[in-house]
């Protein structure tokens, strides 16, 4: 018999210099019932998730603390000063601590090739700002997809094929 | 004064807002946002708006005024306010900013410095109106009313 289980709260961890869009997609978010962490830059979600940033100059390593800190989803700006949404994107993926995690990335410019880039470098969204609630709706799969691949994972030891599916691609507006 | 003059003043300010494009349906995305346990989220934002774009407008002016001008440097800030304006359904102000980047683009100063007149002006309407609804919506409230909603 099973028991009824609150709903766990999924943790969005969002990065962006803008502090007008930072207090917009934590109210996006939170409003859409997850729990939220925002930053104002790649190296400090870096940080944040754990991992040493060797070109920012006052890294803090907080690898300790934060191993204990699950990230759900990352969601962050392209454009930014420094690390841009796109370089914390590859790094995320070539984290192999990391790399499961769906990382979604938000622009006010509408550049296919640029989508195009993203996509490719394994992001899971694009969403055009400014981001809606609607934008926020499409997260959930993401996050449940990665659950459900842990269990796929799990279950074809054996060693049967196990055929991937393609993310769903959807950053036209 | 009475509540229903208040809110009349409220609904007839915000439409005005709306039809003279000064505000876009990104505002109306914003006050959907706002709930009793966020009861002042717009004028959170709107507020943070108005120091952010006023700061850049500053810097604008002055890089403007600069005897060689850095476009690249003024197209920045002007990216960076048109991306704030776009967030908070600010219209107007977004238009002026898409205009001006293209004369950044064009390295051309006196488009430059019509659309720096255009962003002024914009900018002072839109936080003299704004100012003006959030006083008679914190006067509806004081006289425990409801903020009527946009249709």
């Amino acid at each position: 018999m099973a028991a009824v289980a609150t709903q766990p709260q999924f943790h969005v961890l969002a990065v962006d210099d803008s502090v007008l869009d930072r207090k917009l997609i934590e109210r996006l978010l939170k409003t859409s019932s997850y729990q939220v962490t925002t930053v104002d830059s790649g190296s400090k979600a870096l940080e944040f998730l754990g991992l040493q940033d060797e070109n920012s100059e006052d890294a803090v390593s907080f690898s300790s603390h934060n191993q204990e800190v699950e990230v759900n989803l990352i969601i962050t700006d392209y454009c930014m000063p420094g690390m841009t949404g796109y370089d914390l994107l590859k790094k995320v993926k070539e984290s192999s601590s990391l790399r499961d995690i769906p990382v979604v990335i938000m622009s006010s410019e509408n550049i296919p090739s640029r989508i195009n880039r993203c996509m490719e470098e394994g992001a899971d969204e694009f969403f055009l700002k400014p981001v809606q609630l609607s934008d926020v709706s499409r997260l959930k799969p993401h996050i449940l997809k990665k659950s459900t691949k842990c269990e796929d994972l799990n279950q074809n030891k054996s060693g049967t094929t196990i055929s991937s599916s393609t993310n769903n691609i959807s950053g036209n507006r | 004064m009475d509540l229903s003059l208040l809110q009349r003043t409220y609904s007839d300010l915000l439409s005005s807002l709306f039809t003279e494009g000064i505000l876009n349906q990104q505002f109306t995305e914003l006050q959907q946002l706002q709930d009793e346990n966020n009861p002042g989220f717009v004028y959170e934002v709107v507020s943070l708006f108005f120091d952010d774009a006023g700061r850049l407008i500053n810097e604008l002016g002055s890089n403007l005024n600069q005897q060689v001008v850095d476009y690249k440097k003024i197209d920045a800030h002007v990216h960076q306010l048109k991306g704030s304006s776009a967030s908070i359904g600010a219209q107007r102000i977004r238009n002026v900013c898409q205009g001006f980047r293209d004369y950044c683009e064009a390295n051309d100063p006196q488009g430059c410095f019509s659309c720096m007149q255009q962003l002024n002006q914009e900018f002072l309407t839109f936080k003299s109106k704004l100012e003006t609804l959030f006083k008679v919506e914190q006067q509806i409230v004081a006289s425990g009313g409801s903020v009527p909603m946009i249709q």
